[in-house]
């Protein structure tokens, strides 16, 4: 039986998290009521003109050079010509003959394994807006207040052999991305979308498979299985002695299945040609340069950093790394109470799991770096237990404040006071002579009971370890 | 005709600054004359009388200001240029009632020197003809003969100057559409370097070529208006970052030609222009001459391809540019079309005329897959060697001049049916848009066969608008302004 090896190719369009829209100054808010973020510009008047968003050119630039890009120091606007009721002007504005940049890459890891990936190139265009089909009125309604946010389309080479491959290349432009600042990364919103190109060959073969392109996958998960559907049907077409066909297919999430959504004869020609209202873009190598100084540091880079600096498992290092916000919580703990290994550990398993809860991102988080660093330090101390300290953590999470203040107002500091602790323990082995003389019979494991008596007595908050020293104390004289 | 409307612009700007005229009689006057001649005329598409006189009055309150150059003066704007409040449509059915709530920037610029915005002029629909037949409202008649086309795209605006409706207007001169008018009329008209004045608010016709200047009596006149208009608009990123001029400081002070070469291309003498024009410009040439100008023969070797240049060009913009035009947020809709394609073709083909469906139509075609190197990128290539032979003979000359058109206004329907012959009547202007240079028509004299006004076409290096504008009112001042007539 023949052996099909996959080819994947992704166009990945980013939303850049700019304060207003490409071309004009509306503001590029999510979430605002329906044709409330537009103007002349952005809702094609006549006669109007766009004027470019500096800004968005530094971001592109920025994302261009993470991923190892050339960025051209002349680059062009063309006009994509389409008629749509989304499409105000009746063509995008995009880029064409001369890209913002070109000729790219990114390493991937998929088990255990770096490859790299290539990426043709990242340009910049204007989004549409949004057409809402509704049926019980069976109406067509238009939004533009999406219409001229800043996108930019990163193209990669097809190079990816699978959909392992095609989602950690994914996840890692989309690390980039949210690490620099540029974009939310929403998925669900659409402030990061991916449509793929896949095609079937028989291994050793040269020449690509007729290929199809998948839209409307709007997760990373989706993104696996819309692939590893469409690789699938491509390669049950070919064993039944079928073609593929070269078309536009949609995913459709609750069948998990694709559909054909227009043949080639229906392709648009879409006429590009150079933008007359915009000049060509010009970068001053000057600009490229501070833009270069300012980039972040690059999740693998601080995931490297991660493990060589704090001395952390490599899992651990790769979550904390990976979100820029989240490693600066971090860093900032580390800082504020230097124990990087238990902060990471109090991170990973209480933190994400009250931020996954509550749905908030971490820079919205009311604890502070410093709070929580703060507590794993009175732990350290011994002014309460670890136990004390997880059961109070989704309150600090909530009301955020100082965790030293907090259990000292609720009361829950451990008693350390061996006068206090003295008299507990000989109420206790004053009220039990039976268990006392059990243990000097030898039976060591009443140890426990004393312990649970004394706790209880002191609802606690006794320092377990000053209670063993004394029983061990009275008990053995 | 009053005597006022008979004045220049200048003059009545004078005396509105010396109070002898207010602005409200300024405008009556003006209005007065559009009742009397514009059922002949048709010049306007729009006449908004109460704006014009609350803005009227609103002066007078104030008092004349010596800082507003255009205090109280009377100005019409060519439909394609958004007034804040104003009708928009182009001349064309597709905007029937579109009313803008945003204004070209060079209209805001004359409303700050204290213009009164009378109204909208008639054009051919979306600036496309050279004859102003192709409105989809009415068609402007020449006032000198009113058997004959007053020319286009910018006809509304050269016949109201023309006959004194107006002591200015604004047209835009995309191949030729204010300097072929202004020429049939007998009028100045003037079309900047591209960049000079900005395009925001002007609906495009073709984006690369657009520009936008005024139409008057004389030569200052049309340096005032330029003053008004010019200079860099954040709005438009193709306007030019160029310092502006005092216009009209540096017309006046010309006096003579001494020390000005004017270029004569060979390419535009001697063949395929009308003897009768040919010899009213010879006349012309020979009075500069007199004037101390010095004569060179210069060379233009692309011409001939200019025509189809800037056809391939404007057209391939304008399909695009007129993509808006959908039916879908503003203007005409067709009402019964049921789904999407069927009121995008039942509106669009409603909405538009034959000659804008036709320039749609073949600019999409040249953008076409498999098309597009052999005609878009090849015009544009072409268009860099007619720019570096205007370049080339501007190092050898301070201006060139010849022809505008190579015969006068022709009778109404003549060329109407024959939409090649009247886009080669664009031969001698349309190159100067390719080439983004600035350009203007001077009326020279009358020709002896149709009785009809002949203008000189003056042509300066990029942003050198002030020495055509000299050289010109050097002319002007030799030969005698054109006064404005009675519709005939």
């Amino acid at each position: 039986m023949t052996q099909y090896e996959t080819v994947i190719g992704l166009e990945v369009h980013a939303q850049l998290n700019t304060e207003s829209k490409l071309f004009c100054p509306c503001s590029t808010s999510f979430g605002q009521e329906p044709n409330t973020n537009v103007c002349e510009v952005c809702s094609g008047m006549p006669g109007v003109l766009p004027v470019l968003n500096r800004t968005a050119v530094e971001y592109a630039a920025k994302m261009a050079m993470a991923v190892d890009c050339v960025v051209n120091e002349h680059s062009v606007f063309a006009r994509k010509n389409y008629f749509y009721p989304d499409l105000p002007k009746g063509y995008q504005i995009s880029q064409y003959e001369l890209p913002l940049a070109e000729h790219g890459h990114l390493d991937i890891e998929v088990k255990g394994e770096t490859k790299r990936i290539g990426i043709t190139r990242i340009h910049m265009e204007d989004d549409a807006g949004k057409s809402i089909h509704s049926a019980s009125d069976n109406a067509s309604y238009v939004d533009l207040n999406r219409t001229g946010t800043p996108l930019i389309e990163i193209v990669s080479e097809p190079d990816m052999r699978g959909p392992e491959e095609a989602v950690a290349y994914l996840r890692e432009l989309h690390a980039i991305l949210v690490n620099l600042g540029i974009c939310d990364g929403n998925m669900e919103q659409g402030s990061f979308r991916c449509d793929a190109n896949v095609s079937i060959r028989p291994f050793g073969q040269e020449e690509f498979g007729t290929r199809a392109e998948l839209k409307n996958m709007n997760s990373f998960r989706n993104v696996q299985r819309a692939l590893e559907y469409e690789i699938e049907r491509q390669k049950d077409l070919v064993e039944d002695g079928d073609k593929v066909v070269q078309e536009t297919r949609l995913y459709d999430a609750d069948k998990n299945a694709t559909f054909s959504m227009r043949g080639k004869e229906e392709a648009h020609d879409y006429r590009y040609f150079p933008d007359p209202d915009l000049i060509p873009i010009k970068l001053d190598p000057a600009w490229l340069e501070d833009w270069r100084k300012e980039l972040p540091e690059s999740p693998q880079a601080r995931k490297q950093r991660f493990l060589d600096q704090y001395g952390l498992p490599e899992d651990d290092a790769l979550i904390l790394a990976l979100d820029r916000a989240l490693a600066q919580y971090y860093e900032a703990a580390v800082s504020a109470h230097n124990e990087p290994k238990m902060i990471a550990n109090w991170m990973l398993s209480e933190l994400l799991r009250e931020l996954n809860q509550s749905g908030i991102s971490v820079s919205e988080c009311k604890l502070t770096p410093e709070a929580l660093a703060e507590l794993v330090r009175i732990i350290d101390e011994g002014l309460i237990s670890g136990k004390i300290g997880k059961q109070i953590f989704p309150e600090l999470f909530t009301q955020g404040g100082s965790a030293e203040a907090y259990v000292k107002d609720k009361g829950l500091v451990q008693i350390s006071d061996t006068s206090a602790l003295d008299a507990a323990v000989d109420e206790v082995l004053a009220e039990n002579p039976d268990e006392v003389a059990a243990y000097k019979g030898g039976n060591k494991k009443v140890v426990g009971f004393f312990m649970g008596q004394i706790m209880k007595k002191t609802q606690g908050q006794a320092n377990p370890k000053l209670v063993n020293e004394i029983l061990a104390k009275k008990l053995n004289t | 005709m009053s005597s006022l409307n008979q004045k220049s612009l200048l003059e009545v700007r004078d005396l509105l600054q010396a109070g002898e005229v207010t602005a409200v009689e300024a405008a009556t006057a003006c209005l007065q004359r559009i009742d009397a001649t514009d059922a002949t005329l048709k010049a306007f598409l729009h006449v908004d009388r109460e704006a014009a006189l609350s803005q009227a009055k609103e002066l007078d309150q104030a008092g004349p200001d010596p800082d507003k150059p255009l205090w109280g003066v009377p100005i019409a704007i060519k439909d394609v240029l958004t007034v804040d409040g104003m009708p928009a449509t182009c001349a064309s059915k597709i905007l029937e009632g579109f009313t803008p709530f945003y204004e070209a920037t060079c209209v805001t610029g004359l409303k700050d020197a204290g213009a009164v915005i009378l109204g909208k002029l008639n054009m051919d629909e979306f600036a496309m003809g050279s004859s102003t037949e192709n409105s989809a409202y009415q068609t402007t008649r020449n006032p000198r003969n009113t058997e004959r086309v007053p020319g286009g795209s910018s006809g509304g605006s050269a016949a109201s100057v023309a006959s004194g409706q107006v002591f200015a207007a604004l047209g835009t001169d995309t191949g030729g559409s204010i300097r072929q008018p202004a020429s049939f009329c007998g009028c100045v008209g003037v079309k900047p370097t591209y960049g000079r004045v900005s395009r925001y608010g002007l609906i495009a016709y073709g984006s690369s070529l657009d520009q936008a200047g005024p139409l008057t009596r004389t030569v200052a006149d049309s340096a005032v208006l330029l003053s008004a208009m010019a200079g860099h608009d954040p709005k438009d990123s193709t306007s030019a970052n160029e310092p502006t001029e005092d216009y009209l400081a540096a017309t006046l002070d010309r006096k003579d030609l001494k020390g000005v070469k004017l270029g004569l291309p060979k390419e535009f003498w001697g063949q395929g222009v009308d003897p009768e024009v040919e010899a009213a410009l010879l006349r012309a040439v020979n009075t500069a001459k007199d004037l101390g100008a010095e004569l060179v023969e210069v060379s233009l070797p692309h011409t001939e391809y200019a025509v189809s240049t800037y056809y391939i060009i404007a057209m391939a913009e304008a399909s695009s540019n007129l993509a808006r035009l959908d039916g879908v947020r503003y203007g005409h809709r067709d009402k019964d079309a049921q789904e999407l394609i069927d009121m995008y073709v039942k509106s669009r083909t409603q909405g538009f005329g034959e000659e804008v469906q036709r320039r749609i139509m073949l600019g999409t075609y040249v953008l076409s897959a498999g098309y597009y190197d052999a005609y878009y990128r090849k015009a544009a290539q072409a268009r860099r060697l007619i720019r570096q032979d205007y370049l080339d003979a501007l190092d050898k000359c301070d201006l060139i001049c010849g022809a505008v058109s190579p015969v006068v206004a022709w009778k109404m329907d003549e060329l109407i049916g024959d939409p090649l012959k009247m886009y080669l009547m664009d031969i001698f202007t349309s190159p100067l848009n390719l080439a983004g240079l600035p350009g203007m028509s001077l009326p020279v004299g009358i020709d002896s066969a149709h009785s009809m006004p002949v203008g000189l076409q003056f042509m300066a290096k990029p942003f050198h608008e002030a020495d055509m504008l000299g050289a010109a009112h050097a002319l002007e001042q030799a030969i005698g302004p054109m006064a404005p007539v009675e519709p005939v």
